[in-house]
């Protein structure tokens, strides 16, 4: 089954986020497919690579790369909702560039895209399954 | 349908709101903070008809986290969370109350 998740809510301050990979990690461990997870809201600060939790706590950054989701072209499909992530500070590459930043933070594992992809995810999904506080 | 709740019920009103809508066969799971209402001390009576029903689930590491294992009503089941993809398998669309 064809599965996409959406997360509202940053890590360590709720526990959507942890909620949401428990799931997702299940769910791939029975052999259904994350089609994508769609990060929202306060969901994009899941995505920052410079995350540095003390070393006795669990890595939600690192957590949700190790799940490795991506498409058949080999792009991520952990997706972080663009005006979202403009607005937070959460930058790639490309962005920090259109906009005159001088860094960048979006972990490789994720990518920056529109709010289209939850639609799609949505549609191309059997379930969507969302997770917030 | 499969309703997701994760809020104690003394900290918002939306396991009341999902109880308002719910048809007659949808289940609920609780999960996070939700786990309070599974509780025998803290169940609605409309929960614990739903539970009679065995319509009502509570994620077993939200319920152990917060040290109310043995506090849980007999009728509501407990799932690991390859149980809560197994519901959302089961229960087609999923509303997740927040």
């Amino acid at each position: 089954m064809k599965i996409s998740i959406q997360i509202n809510e940053g890590p360590y301050q709720h526990q959507a986020s942890d909620t949401a990979y428990q799931f997702a990690k299940a769910a791939i461990a029975k052999g259904h497919e994350i089609f994508r997870v769609f990060f929202y809201h306060d969901g994009v600060d899941n995505a920052s690579r410079f995350t540095i939790p003390p070393q006795d706590d669990r890595n939600v950054v690192s957590n949700w790369a190790s799940l490795d989701i991506k498409n058949a072209d080999g792009e991520p499909e952990l997706v972080v909702c663009v005006a979202a992530a403009l607005r937070r500070g959460m930058l790639d590459e490309g962005e920090a560039g259109k906009n005159g930043v001088d860094g960048n933070n979006i972990h490789p594992a994720f990518r920056i895209s529109g709010l289209g992809q939850l639609i799609e995810a949505g549609i191309q999904s059997d379930r969507l399954v969302v997770f917030g506080d | 349908m499969l309703h997701t709740v994760n809020k104690s019920s003394f900290e918002r009103n939306s396991l009341q709101s999902c109880l308002n809508t719910i048809d007659d066969t949808s289940v609920i799971l609780l999960i996070e903070d939700g786990v309070i209402s599974a509780a025998n001390n803290a169940n609605s009576s409309m929960l614990a008809d739903l539970a009679a029903q065995g319509r009502v689930f509570a994620l077993q590491g939200d319920v152990d986290a917060r040290g109310i294992s043995s506090k849980v009503a007999d009728n509501i089941k407990l799932v690991d969370y390859a149980g809560f993809v197994d519901l959302v398998e089961e229960h087609g669309t999923t509303v997740s109350w927040v």
